[in-house]
């Protein structure tokens, strides 16, 4: 049982990766493109130099951040689609900080890594604290608080940060995540060492919930409440962490973005997507931080790649249909489990 | 003889098991017919073969002598059977009246529903068959009894000539089900055939004419009730002698364990459920609450145990007071607390049985140390409660969800001995438990009282409570109305306890 | 005052019928017990259709081409919801998540196509839109007729009056008897012989057609093109407006037109003296702290259909 469970496990998004791209082509050959010069470009697109290579990890790692924000959630019960809100006030505190903070970097830095944390924390904290005292649904709260989160970071861009700009000027070098080491390797991309961050993030998540009485608790809250109670474990404080770390997750993909990526924040028109973008991979990677890494990195190859597809005349819009895909394949994976254990049987 | 339902041979299989194996029923015309059979027996399956539920793999059914194949309950319905589900298949925001119509609503040329009418109909049906229901209230604001009759009057609203009643009598009062017998014997007496699904020997003894027995999965055969006895149907039932007594030797009471005082509790919706209850449980003893459901035993275990906030009065555990801690602090004090709703609280069963087996412990040493978990530690201390309680699991790894209801229930059992609780409470400790299980965990209950530990035992079972307990204490709204000893008493005189109709009664 | 009223309620309304259309395909899809997160992406497929439709058809149809567009944009929104309904109903998938698939599938194919088709990010404007008119003999009226029947969108009426459709249907009838019951209790639904799965495929396709129908209505009234930022946000904001209408269609209806208040006094506000002072950014992000707050007080409450979100499984308990 246990091991045929690990084995759909792993055979679930590899199949529906695989379909996905399937799907892709047909679209392609459909509007008359040769697939396999689009996916070559987009392969192209992902890793041609080490400039390329360089800008693909920049890409994935955000992701790997809003992934973690979705799968810790999920994993205690609580779906987070805020994770794009908390982006967005992980973003702007953090480059606040960068502009405003005048310190030594040793300082400076976490001090703006920190910011961007807290504030994703701070805007998780709201609908756990509603889901935990009131009951509210963390979906709908969440998705609202998205919409507050985008229009008030453009309003504090414009009327506070400047003095109505569309854009703040660069962080202090101080609080930059840029590195000249690693640009200098990869033909002066704009990777920067938030990767390391991100990845620590994972292994962080990990130790939370597997090897901690936190990680017992909360996701002995997530699976049921009443016997949490029952266990005299204080059910409305677990939400609201779970809530908390995931936003902390997510803003720290906000803080990358602004201390690595682009060193600024802008009045932004819609959302980063980092956020919803977040949902496939925390789904794609079961919720499991480690699967979550490796999700992030297809999608990140997937999304960077796209930048190159229109030289083989294909809308970079394909890898947005072929992630939705991917989405439905897995979210539906009571299908595939279906054919898969009818092969299994015809099999025998 | 003429019959009505017959069901041939019946085989149903699900992935692993066989549910049904060559079951033969066969109902007879104007006959209340019992399928008596264990929990999991397989006697709700084979109804929900009937039901056009499930479809068989062997096996026919006939209707008045003529084979059908039912393969939606809208064929079963056409058929002339209608089923009173355990669990009442009944939308709570809509009204009597719609939930008997839906499905089969009259419409005017609009398309819009004809209400006036469907009320008249249900309202004459109700009259004929005595049911008393009002055709306009909504669901969520009438009892449960009343809520059993829509399910009734929905079979008979669709024209029902067989009923069959799962299990009817589980959530029901003492008045309630002698109201529901008299319910039953004017159906049959206006023509209607009955199959009553049960596992209570007393109800079959008391309104059945025959009666088919089920184990584990295989028919047994009929039997005409007037010339059996509860003693042979139980054996039947279980495949061996059973003894209805428990062995235990005399209890010897000592100090006050637990100790409540004047106790006011509310419910959910604020409504005083425990009204002034006094109780004391002495180390060495077994104390079993009657009382009907909804007299206010799950509120006040729920104020003892720390789950619901009491409004005033006192408990105290050993002396030390209680009232109003956390649950953690409750359980640290000394209190072992074996749940009545096992999925609802007992278990948290996406969770490895092992990982349960620590779920009020595992901060603790040497479950974890400085916040970090010790698997090895947990997962030891798991294999040892799974073999000393015989707890039927592959592994300890196995998520608790797979577990039988039973082998579920003998691990929250050890758990909660196993950390040597002053008191243990135990609320329906064996509610939908089959009987060797019931042995086994009435068995643990006495081997603790004998250990000198206080023992509160809630249960709606007055066999149960009369069996184990040393001292009965009668609940009936929200109070303490009696103290007898079981073997002073008896059911009838615990039943007029219960339902409040003679008050104060007080032994010691 | 006069003046105030009879420059806001027109664009109240203007604003309101987008999210009414939309509210009212929410309600109809989680009555049934599908939650139906992708009314967004739903719109983003009425307003892509609707606006390629128009353009490509507008010799074809003339004066009738807005209204062709629009059946056209409720065909395609009742097709693609099919997806969701398959994943949702069928294969049992979460149905938030397939929703979120629904929003980044639909923005991705109608960009894509966007681009393939007219070799750009966004089309060209349409030339046939609708246009505010004057309501014959209505706007005739004394008061009541310059302020509701003037420089009125027809679709804003429509809208209305489906609403009460939907409550009629939903309230009245067999089938909302029906549709109500399998989003509260399947099983229930199911013993009295409702096929509970074509139930809610029913409702989900319902509530496509009217999501796709807002988002035509939404981009051939307000924005007359289409590119990836024409439908942002509005499919969240009906999805708001379902919820603080207490899953009711007329109350769908009342949020929805709410939310087009707040919409357009965030437009107008410069001309209305007391609101004048208000920064603009409170009336940004008033629908959404409304709705939290709704939720969290005063409709706290609010309880949405029991079976809303869980798969039905036959045989199942």
């Amino acid at each position: 049982m246990t091991s045929n469970n690990r084995l759909f496990g792993i055979l679930v998004p590899v199949i529906s990766v695989i379909l996905g791209l399937i799907v892709g082509a047909i679209i392609m050959i459909a509007s008359d493109v040769n697939p396999i010069e689009a996916y070559t470009a987009l392969w192209n697109g992902a890793f041609y130099d080490a400039f390329t290579i360089g800008e693909t990890i920049r890409r994935i790692t955000p992701l790997i951040l809003t992934g973690l924000a979705v799968a810790f959630a999920f994993r205690t019960g609580l779906f987070n689609i805020g994770a794009e809100g908390q982006v967005i006030v992980g973003w702007l505190a953090a480059v606040w900080v960068g502009l405003t903070v005048d310190a030594p970097m040793i300082i400076h830095l976490p001090l703006a890594v920190l910011a961007g944390a807290l504030a994703g924390g701070l805007w998780g904290f709201i609908p756990g604290l509603l889901k935990a005292k009131l009951g509210v649904h963390e979906v709908i709260v969440t998705i609202m608080l998205n919409y507050i989160a985008l229009y008030v970071s453009n309003e504090i861009v414009r009327n506070v940060l400047t003095d109505h700009g569309t854009s703040t000027e660069q962080i202090a070098a101080s609080a930059s995540l840029g590195s000249e080491w690693l640009q200098n390797l990869t033909l002066y991309s704009r990777m920067h060492y938030g990767i390391l961050i991100a990845l620590f993030a994972a292994i962080i998540m990990w130790f939370i919930i597997q090897r901690t009485t936190v990680g017992y608790e909360l996701k002995a809250v997530g699976f049921n409440q009443h016997a949490s109670k029952y266990a005299g474990m204080n059910v409305s404080k677990n939400i609201i962490l779970s809530m908390v770390i995931a936003g902390a997750f997510a803003g720290l993909a906000g803080a990358m973005e602004g201390l690595g990526t682009y060193g600024s924040v802008s009045v932004i028109s819609g959302f980063t997507n980092l956020g919803f973008d977040g949902i496939a991979v925390a789904l794609l990677g079961a919720n499991n931080p480690f699967g979550v890494v490796l999700a992030a990195i297809l999608f990140g190859v997937l999304k960077e790649g796209a930048g190159e597809m229109p030289s083989a005349g294909v809308p970079t819009e394909l890898v947005d249909i072929i992630m939705a895909l991917i989405i439905f394949f897995v979210a539906s994976s009571y299908i595939i489990r279906w054919v898969l254990l009818r092969f299994k049987k015809e099999g025998k | 003889m003429e019959h009505v339902i017959e069901m041939l041979n019946i085989r149903k299989e699900f992935p692993g098991i066989v549910a049904n194996d060559n079951i033969t029923v066969q109902l007879r015309k104007g006959e209340i017919h019992a399928l008596l059979g264990e929990n999991g027996a397989g006697k709700s399956t084979l109804m929900n073969v009937l039901f056009g539920l499930y479809q068989p793999e062997a096996g026919e059914i006939r209707v008045k002598g003529e084979k059908v194949n039912i393969t939606n309950p809208n064929i079963a319905n056409e058929l002339g059977i209608g089923m009173v589900h355990q669990h009442f298949m009944l939308v709570e925001p809509f009204t009597v009246t719609q939930n008997i119509i839906l499905g089969n609503e009259p419409k005017d040329k609009l398309g819009k529903i004809n209400l006036k009418k469907a009320e008249q109909e249900i309202q004459e049906i109700s009259d004929r068959y005595g049911l008393k229901v009002d055709p306009s209230a909504k669901i969520s604001e009438i009892s449960v009894g009343m809520q059993q009759r829509v399910e009734i009057l929905k079979t008979l609203y669709r024209g029902a000539e067989v009923l069959i009643f799962d299990e009817p009598t589980a959530v029901l009062t003492p008045q309630e089900i002698n109201e529901l017998i008299e319910i039953m014997r004017s159906l049959v007496k206006e023509g209607k055939s009955i199959i009553l699904i049960t596992h209570k020997l007393k109800e079959i003894m008391e309104v059945c004419d025959r009666c088919t027995v089920i184990r584990k999965g295989k028919g047994i055969g009929t039997v005409e009730v007037s010339e059996t006895n509860p003693d042979e149907l139980a054996s039947l039932m279980v495949g061996r002698e059973v003894s209805f007594k428990t062995e235990k030797k005399p209890a010897e009471p000592k100090e006050v364990v637990l100790h409540i005082e004047d106790l006011f509790v509310k419910d959910a919706r604020k409504v005083d459920l425990v009204k002034g209850l006094n109780l004391d449980v002495r180390a060495g003893e077994i104390v079993g609450i009657a009382g009907v459901d909804g007299n206010g035993q799950t509120e006040l275990i729920e104020a003892i145990t720390g789950l619901r906030k009491s409004q005033s009065g006192k408990i105290s555990l050993k002396d030390k007071k209680i009232t109003n801690l956390s649950p953690r602090n409750v359980t640290k004090s000394g209190l072992g607390h074996i749940p009545q709703d096992r999925h609802k609280y007992g278990l948290v069963l996406d969770y490895p049985i092992g990982a349960n087996i620590v779920l009020q412990t595992y901060y603790q040493k040497p479950f974890s140390k400085v916040s970090v978990l010790n698997y090895k530690e947990i997962y030891n201390k798991a294999k040892e409660i799974i073999e000393e309680y015989d707890v039927r699991t592959p592994s300890e790894f196995t998520p608790a969800r797979a577990l039988s209801g039973g082998n579920q229930q003998k691990a929250i059992i050890g758990r909660e001995i196993d950390r040597s609780p002053d008191l243990l409470i135990a609320a329906q400790p064996t509610r939908g438990l089959d009987v060797g299980a019931i042995e086994f965990i009435h068995k643990k209950l006495i081997e603790e009282r004998d250990k000198g530990r206080a023992v509160l035992l809630v249960s709606f079972e007055l066999d149960e409570i009369m069996n184990v307990s040393d001292r009965i204490a009668v609940m009936f709204d929200g109070k303490i109305v009696a103290n007898v000893k079981p073997e002073e008493t008896n059911e009838q005189e615990l039943g007029l306890l219960m339902a409040g109709s003679i008050t104060e009664k007080v032994g010691d | 005052m006069l003046d105030i009223l009879q420059s806001i309620v027109p664009t109240v309304l203007f604003f309101s019928a987008p999210l009414i259309f939309t509210a009212l395909g929410g309600v109809f899809s989680e009555r049934s017990g599908v939650i139906n997160i992708g009314l967004e992406g739903l719109m983003v497929i009425g307003a892509f259709v609707g606006i390629v439709f128009n353009l490509t058809f507008a010799d074809v149809f003339g004066d009738f081409t807005p209204w062709a567009s629009l059946i056209a944009a409720t065909i395609a929104g009742a097709i693609f919801s099919i997806i969701h309904a398959i994943a949702a109903v069928s294969f049992r998938a979460d149905q938030t998540v397939s929703g979120v698939a629904i929003n980044m599938l639909a923005l991705g194919v109608g960009v894509y196509l966007t681009k393939v088709w007219y070799d750009k990010g966004q089309t060209d404007m349409v030339t046939e839109p609708f246009l505010s008119t004057n309501i014959p003999v209505l706007s005739k009226i004394p008061i009541i007729g310059p302020i509701f029947f003037e420089g009125i969108y027809v679709t804003s009426y429509i809208a209305i009056l489906f609403a009460f459709i939907a409550w009629f249907v939903l309230y009245k009838t067999a089938f909302g008897l029906r549709l109500r019951a399998v989003g509260e209790h399947p099983m229930a639904a199911d013993t009295n012989g409702i096929n509970v799965y074509k139930m809610r495929y029913i409702a989900v396709i319902i509530s496509g057609a009217l999501g796709g129908l807002g988002g035509s209505v939404f981009a051939l009234t307000i924005v007359s093109n289409f590119s990836h930022a024409t439908i942002v946000g509005q499919g969240f904001m009906a999805l708001a407006a379902v919820i603080f209408g207490k899953w009711h269609p007329l109350g769908a209806m009342g949020a929805a037109l709410f939310f087009g208040l707040a919409q357009s006094l965030s437009i107008v506000s410069s001309g209305i003296p007391l609101l004048e002072d208000i920064p603009q950014i409170f009336l940004l992000i008033a629908p959404y702290v409304l709705t939290i707050l709704a939720l969290a007080g005063f409709i706290g409450r609010a309880e949405a259909p029991r079976a809303n979100g869980i798969p039905y499984v036959k045989g199942s308990r």
